[in-house]
């Protein structure tokens, strides 16, 4: 076991390099001179020569590299030219509602998904399959930023005054406000330590601060204000998942051994839930580990019409506004976020199936 | 033309047992949803077709002292009990004052445009690499397959983003990206392909012969790799589609006044609680455009893979 793990993790190196190279790439590939977007009117041949020589633009790009490689790993991403602050610091305040958005769109996709594509497989053929696999292709061709827009329409305008209106911008209420757990407790962290941005990254998942801070006002709010957004992201998914869940299920309800666990008088749950959807879940955990990359394109777009301060449209603002030390670390955070959910998905294959952990 | 059909009909006919492709066509046909994406596709392509016959309005003709009507004004249509003395706009009209139902019926060409440019650039390319990779084997097939495994760790639409943000935003440039970023896809499919059929015996057979590479990898190779180039190139026109909406969307990609479906709603957006009209319909019409894509591909899938067959 420990052996296929250390295996996974080491081809994982590989391609977390490639990705550095690549976003070292993208940052000197965008048109515009990174002197001029930093200085601006200060830019003349002489500043630049010395903003250049300080930055080690000026040295051979293996060493560059060399040296961005090396503040990667250090964790220091840069400053950034618009906020004059380390991207590291902007990363711990815009990450936290990506990932709340993705974990609840994802969490919704299999709350719904799985059941219904368990339910498809299992009365194949009848009214509510062929709803289901309709109502699937309909959600992989519906576009994230129209479902989203008509979603707001919808719940913000024309339920307005009832119990299901539901607001259709920001993460809390103006007036209401996510007290930080650390201050809650009564703890004083020293500013701008690595303790203290990491405190900030837990405090900043307003539905987990809530949680442990136990102020359900903040955390029913905060919730309100999730839902539309993440059930726009989470219709693609959804639908995958659905369809993946039907296909896998079928494939496994024809076996041999589901025969035997109903020949020998198992209840027809036990059967469809411990004998075949056990079976059938290894595609639709791979399933829901490539959906994680729709997730993160998706927020771009979900962030920019409910008008959160996320990392998607962090990233987007960055790239037309040329702050490449943003659009440099935004990409790498993402992108290696993506590499290691999917490594960790990989892994949990032989907690579902034994005989990967053996091979 | 008559007696063409009735002289090759009986010959058809005659032929014996059926060839794959013919079983194919049969099973494609068996499945109703299949056909309902046909149906759309062609009746999208006749829209597309017929745009300036369909079409009441030129799709970018600012309607301002032409005729009297404001700027996202609702939908008016004369038989559903808009006042006659108006002038008829189904999908009413936009924030610049032009008709959306002629824009939306215009937005069909630059939609399946780009869906098919798109996805045979990319499918192009990746043959071009999948065979290279596959044929060669080796340090080549390591180095291409490890440099698109990498662009595979990029959430897609987030990749495509940054290769717009390099080579700067428009309608081109954005169905660039896309093709690039779908490029792994293709590539991987011909790839395996060519490795499975590079062992076989008739390969081998064709190799001592002395038949050339290429001539091997176009005549021998290729119609084994071709059903499922097409599967995944059909699903992939509904995804190229959608993200070349979602670039446009975000401004990255068409730039007006082309009636582009993305970027028009992406221009109305502010003004949903408005004017949803101007938001709904060229969603839907994106929505529909990739759904007959879907269903097709799905339909193809089910056809071509024997195994599926039922």
């Amino acid at each position: 076991m420990l052996r296929y793990i250390a295996r996974r993790v080491l081809a994982s190196i590989p391609v977390l390099i490639g990705v550095l190279a690549v976003t070292f790439a993208l940052a000197r590939l965008i048109p515009g001179n990174p002197c001029t977007a930093m200085l601006a009117e200060k830019a003349n041949a002489e500043t630049c020569a010395r903003f250049n020589h300080d930055k080690g633009f000026d040295r051979p790009i293996p060493i560059q590299f060399g040296i961005y490689a090396r503040d990667v790993l250090r964790g220091d991403l840069g400053n950034s030219i618009r906020f004059q602050r380390p991207v590291m610091q902007i990363v711990t305040e815009r990450l936290p509602l990506t990932i709340e958005l993705g974990v609840f769109a994802v969490l919704i996709a299999l709350l719904i998904g799985v059941p219904a594509g368990i339910i498809s497989a299992v009365r194949r053929n009848s009214a509510i399959d062929v709803g289901t696999m309709v109502g699937a292709n309909i959600g992989v061709s519906m576009p994230v930023f129209w479902l989203g827009l008509m979603l707001a329409y919808v719940f913000a305008l024309l339920l307005k005054n009832t119990p299901f209106w539901l607001p259709p911008s920001g993460r809390l209420t103006s007036g209401i406000a996510s007290v930080p757990f650390y201050q809650v407790w009564g703890w004083n962290p020293t500013k701008d330590t690595a303790s203290f941005h990491v405190l900030e990254f837990f405090s900043n998942l307003y539905v987990f601060n809530s949680i442990i801070t136990f102020n359900w006002q903040v955390l029913g709010d905060a919730l309100k204000h999730l839902i539309l957004p993440s059930l726009a992201l989470s219709t693609i998914p959804m639908a995958i998942i659905a369809r993946m869940t039907r296909s896998s299920m079928l494939e496994v309800l024809g076996r041999d051994y589901v025969r035997t666990a109903r020949a020998k008088g198992l209840a027809e749950n036990r059967v469809i839930l411990a004998h075949a959807f056990r079976n059938a879940l290894l595609p639709v955990v791979t399933i829901i580990g490539l959906q994680l990359g729709t997730v993160f394109g998706g927020a771009v777009l979900t962030e920019t019409i409910f008008g959160l301060a996320g990392v998607g449209r962090m990233l987007f603002e960055a790239i037309s506004g040329r702050d490449y030390p943003i659009v440099q670390g935004f990409t790498l955070v993402i992108a290696v976020g993506y590499v290691l959910t999917n490594l960790l998905v990989d892994l949990s294959y032989s907690l579902f199936d034994p005989r990967i952990r053996l091979q | 033309m008559a007696t063409t059909v009735e002289k090759i009909a009986p010959v058809v006919l005659a032929r014996g047992p059926e060839s794959l492709w013919r079983q194919a066509l049969g099973a494609f046909l068996k499945q109703r949803s299949a056909i309902i994406g046909v149906c759309m596709l062609v009746f999208l392509i006749l829209i597309a077709l017929l745009a300036p016959l369909i079409a009441p309005y030129n799709p970018v003709q600012v309607l301002i002292g032409v005729e009297d009507v404001q700027k996202r004004q609702p939908p008016c249509i004369h038989l559903l009990g808009c006042a006659v003395d108006k002038p008829q706009h189904i999908m009413g009209t936009d924030g610049n004052v032009r008709d959306e139902f002629s824009r939306i019926i215009y937005g069909a060409r630059v939609s399946l445009y780009i869906g098919f440019v798109t996805v045979g650039v990319a499918i192009l390319i990746g043959i071009l690499l999948g065979s290279i990779a596959g044929y060669a084997g080796g340090r080549l097939d390591n180095l291409i397959m490890r440099t698109l495994d990498v662009l595979l760790a990029f959430p897609s639409l987030l990749l495509a983003i940054a290769i717009v943000s390099v080579l700067g935003p428009g309608l081109i440039n954005s169905m660039l990206a896309i093709a690039i970023v779908s490029i792994p896809a293709y590539a991987r499919v011909m790839r395996a392909s060519v490795l499975s059929a590079k062992e076989e015996e008739y390969i081998q057979a064709a190799r001592v012969t002395g038949v050339s590479p290429f001539w091997i990898l176009f005549r021998h190779i290729m119609p084994n790799a071709i059903s499922p180039l097409i599967v995944q190139g059909t699903l992939g026109i509904g995804t190229a589609i959608l993200d070349t909406a979602a670039l446009s969307f975000l401004g990255l990609g068409a730039q007006p006044p082309t009636p582009e479906w993305g970027s028009m709603l992406s221009a109305e957006r502010n003004q949903v609680f408005t004017a949803p009209f101007l938001v709904f319909f060229p969603g839907l019409a994106i929505m529909l455009n990739v759904l007959s894509f879907n269903l097709i591909g799905d339909g193809l899938r089910d056809a071509l893979d024997p195994r599926l067959r039922k």
